[in-house]
């Protein structure tokens, strides 16, 4: 290809990329500055070589089992995920313990019934195959329970939010600026778009995660009117149902990590985006492979385009 | 003269060399991307999960049978009276079309447990309930083709090859059974 | 197919008694390996084998994914979250099912740029432009309806709206609306029928790509000079000169794809097609898949909701008729500078477009869309054929393809060698 060819297919491919990069979606935030903003945090699964760190998801497991559960499950997931491979990776024995005390609904019994004779949902033992499920016995109790607020299911919650958007693009003062400051826009979300496949980004609910979790204010910053419900900075809108769940202290880990919110926002954030994607060690390290056999065949392949053609004029 | 003939050869070669390697290696990822593409036929991990159930026993009386789904198949649970347990005992296995002792097939003699499902074609043998047509023998009768199994499930007539099968089972306790 | 005289002949026995049968290794000789292609054709007609493999790639995954998936309205999202957990490497199959969708549409859009490019689309090509046109539009009702299985957010308010856009019609639109969703609103039924038809599409997509490659091989390919063959000079057999060209850009292809799927499977998805789809609340900011943005735009360009619905398909059909649009002789726009500069403010007004698909539509944003928008049209409905009368080369042609690769052409021009006689 000549030289000319080349700028021109990177010129069409920059262009694509950033007809991909419109994937973001964008929502505003109230203008409350840095403090709105979802910065990316580092990750141990981020990038072609990541993966999850077995101990942090155990914490984060620990922490979603001792606070959020109070409210949220987890139902696209099972107990014995939580023994398999690429996950928190439990022993048997440990997710045994962890479930003796759980239950789930029962299957009808000999007579057919589900409910006892006081009205009450006859219950049993949950088994490591039963779903994670929440608390409540349908959507209807839990938003009952929480002031009419439906706690969402974490199954995919890491992969059901991304960055939103802080502050709109207010638009060029002035008319004839408009195309500059739009080619601006549109350079810049290009850059961005480079920037998230130079870094494999995918972890933009991770990041939102862990932003929700710390973004909680100690007093509802003045001018903010959020009613009943509780004050963020990131949550889009800035009044959330969900009062802070986590802060300092909140659960006393096993392995003796220091029990900080940070720490307490990072791990759970973690488990979120193994619970959303448990099979990303397996996807990572099978892709590494994929990409090294492709990158060579693609050289054999140039080399044979080029033997066969030498000679030909074209 | 010889050296361009050589040298052309030598590009020959290399050439041809370059075509194999690349065939060769190509082949290689076909091959290996072919596995997935089958491999997801194959039960996933939520029916493996579920490859062993815990069964309670404890309502089942002497003389009653009961039959639970595992893996996708009837169980057979049989909770055998003494006369049973003893016809089952006293036959000559040396008669059998597929030579088992009862004692081979059971943990407790009192507990016949065993896969429903006639290993002939596949249908599920009557006998697990009082009125049903138990056959000749007994035990269990498959009502397809005509296969009479006795008191321990083994065949003792028609066209079945082997006796119904034992999965693999184990007493947690005296009134739980895990099967599988 | 193609009119060019066969010169297979069977080698053993057999193969002449199946020859005398059923031609099928003569029809695969003549067409695929001594098809004679000019043989100045650059990686951008690489594209052909790269979408044969991914229309390959999306039937076989397709065809995986529905032995797991369950078109109900309470099963479908749960069913796809099972083949990424539990299904033996499904989540394999559903990324590359996903991300070769935008795949698919990346090399059609490379496709299509080239062939109004090099004039591609002039005589005697007009057929194998519309078909291609076809395939083009059964391509996005594919990937339309295949969005709308998962089950999640995007899908149900994007199934919503685009079925609401027949609802513009004057007179029948409701009752065009309601046959579609078999409902009255997008539910069960809908969900149900666009399985079905996401299954249908891709047979007919089959049928119309073999059409394609049939008309491609009456008339034989275009060229980046744009000049017809005029001797064997000019071409080569297919195989192996373009079998290995087409299959090292595929490779190459398929190393970024492969990318895609084993480290950004989610990049070019929605996260609101993560929560489960909800009929009584719409997400703040819908936008559709990537490759309907610019078309999207041009929707809410329009401030009417039929002019919208109209300006929308009327952006497709304007590139459809382009072989009358633009009825100038010369084919390459490689000679017509004019033509050029205008096409290439077509592509980047295209990508803009696609842009503001999906930013807001509020404020500036609609603004720079309208006139974006107009632009679009211009360009077709009066740019383009009023340079097609207006423009000569101003550039002395090379007499042939072969000419042309052997660079002397501007060093020995030859008097009838002008761009009128040379096409």
């Amino acid at each position: 290809m000549s030289v000319k060819n080349t700028l021109a297919s990177f010129a069409v491919a920059l262009t694509v990329l950033g007809g991909i990069g419109t994937a973001g979606a964008a929502q505003k935030t109230g203008d409350y500055g840095d403090k709105a903003h979802v910065e990316r945090q580092s990750w141990s699964f981020s990038g072609l070589l990541g993966s999850y760190d077995k101990a942090q998801l155990k914490r984060g497991f620990q922490v979603y089992n001792e606070v959020c559960t109070a409210c949220h499950g987890m139902n696209l997931l099972s107990w014995r995920n939580l023994m398999e491979e690429g996950g928190p990776e439990f022993t048997k024995a440990e997710l045994e313990a962890i479930i003796a005390d759980k239950e789930v609904p029962a299957d009808p019994n000999d007579e057919g019934l589900t409910h006892g004779d006081d009205g009450s949902r006859l219950m049993r033992k949950a088994f490591l195959t039963d779903r994670i499920l929440a608390p409540y016995a349908n959507d209807k109790a839990a938003m009952a329970a929480n002031g009419g607020a439906l706690p969402p299911d974490l199954s995919v919650m890491a992969k059901a939010r991304g960055i939103p958007h802080v502050a709109g693009n207010a638009g060029p003062s002035v008319w004839y600026k408009a195309p500059f400051v739009g080619l601006m826009e549109y350079g810049s979300w290009i850059a961005g778009t480079l920037r998230d496949i130079g870094t494999q980004y995918q972890e933009a609910g991770a990041d939102y995660i862990y932003a929700l979790m710390v973004s909680y204010p100690e007093e509802t910053p003045a001018g903010a009117d959020v009613g009943d419900r509780s004050f963020n900075y990131v949550f889009p809108g800035n009044a959330i149902s969900m009062g802070a769940p986590i802060a300092d202290e909140a659960v006393e880990y096993a392995d003796g990590t220091k029990p900080t919110l940070d720490q307490h926002a990072r791990d759970i954030a973690a488990l979120m985006m193994w619970a959303a994607e448990p099979h990303l060690n397996a996807r990572k390290s099978l892709g590494l492979k994929v990409l090294i056999y492709l990158i060579i065949l693609s050289g054999l392949m140039y080399a044979v385009k080029r033997t066969i053609w030498a000679g030909v004029k074209h | 003269m010889t050296a361009t003939m050589d040298e052309q050869q030598e590009g020959t070669s290399r050439r041809n060399f370059l075509y194999i390697g690349t065939g060769a290696f190509a082949s290689v990822g076909v091959a290996s991307v072919i596995w997935p593409f089958v491999d997801q036929m194959n039960p996933d991990a939520s029916q493996k999960a579920l490859a062993s159930i815990e069964v309670d026993i404890a309502p089942v009386a002497v003389g009653q049978a009961i039959t639970v789904l595992w893996r996708g198949k009837p169980v057979f649970l049989r909770h055998r009276g003494a006369a049973e347990i003893e016809e089952a005992g006293k036959v000559d296995i040396g008669d059998l079309k597929d030579p088992q002792t009862d004692a081979e097939r059971t943990k407790k003699p009192a507990w016949l447990i065993m896969v429903g499902i006639c290993t002939h074609l596949g249908c599920v043998p009557n006998g697990q309930k009082s009125g049903d047509v138990k056959g000749d023998y007994n035990g269990w009768f498959c009502p397809c083709h005509g296969s009479h199994y006795d008191t321990s499930g083994r065949i003792r007539k028609g066209p079945a090859p082997l006796n119904l099968e034992v999965p693999e089972y184990s007493f947690l306790s005296d009134t739980k059974v895990k099967i599988g | 197919m193609g009119h060019h005289e066969s010169n297979y002949e069977p080698k053993w026995g057999i193969a002449k008694w199946f020859d005398e049968r059923l031609p099928v290794a003569r029809m695969v000789s003549d067409q695929f390996i001594v098809f004679p292609t000019p043989r100045n054709l650059n990686y951008w007609w690489t594209m052909g084998m790269v979408l044969f493999f991914f229309l390959i790639i999306q039937l076989i995954t397709g065809i995986i994914l529905a032995m797991h998936y369950i078109p109900h309205a309470d099963m479908a999202f749960n069913s796809v979250e099972h083949i990424m957990r539990d299904v033996n490497w499904g989540w394999l199959m559903r990324n590359m099912h996903s991300n070769g969708a935008s795949f698919f549409f990346i090399a059609v859009y490379i496709h299509i740029l080239r062939g109004m490019y090099y004039g591609s689309y002039k005589a005697p090509r007009e057929v194998l432009w519309l078909v291609g046109i076809v395939i083009y539009i059964l391509m996005m009702a594919a990937a339309f309806m295949g969005y709308v299985l998962p089950w999640g957010q995007m899908s149900f308010w994007g199934a919503t709206v685009i079925t609401n856009l027949f609802s513009a019609i004057p007179l029948v639109g409701d009752s065009i609306t309601q046959f579609l969703w078999g409902a009255y609103a997008v539910s069960q039924p809908t969900l149900n029928r666009f399985f079905s038809l996401h299954y249908l599409v891709p047979m007919l997509l089959v049928a119309f790509v073999f059409i394609h490659v049939w008309a491609l091989h009456v008339v034989g390919s275009n060229n980046p000079e744009g000049l017809s063959v005029k001797s064997s000079d000019d071409t080569l057999p297919f195989h192996p000169y373009f079998t290995m060209k087409d299959m090292y850009m595929s490779v190459v292809f398929l190393t970024v794809y492969a990318f895609f799927v084993f480290y950004m499977s989610n990049y070019m998805g929605h996260p609101d097609n993560f929560i489960r789809a909800n009929p009584l609340v719409t997400p703040a900011h819908i936008v559709p898949e990537w490759y309907f943005l610019p078309f999207y735009a041009v929707l809410r360009a329009i401030p009417d909701k039929l002019g919208g619905v109209v300006a929308m398909f009327g952006a497709i059909m304007v590139v459809a008729v382009l072989p009358w649009l633009d009825r100038n002789p010369i084919r390459s726009l490689r000679y017509r500078p004019k033509a050029r500069f205008f096409f290439i403010v077509f592509v980047v007004v295209a990508m803009l477009l696609g842009f503001l698909g999906a930013k807001p539509a509020e404020g500036w944003y609609v603004t720079a869309s309208r006139i974006l928008t107009a632009y679009w049209f211009i360009y077709f409905l009066v740019i383009v054929p009023l340079l097609s009368k207006m423009e000569t080369t101003n550039r002395r042609m090379p007499g042939s393809i072969t000419d042309a690769v052997l660079g002397d052409h501007g060093k020995l021009p030859k008097d009838a060698q002008t761009a009128s006689s040379g096409q």
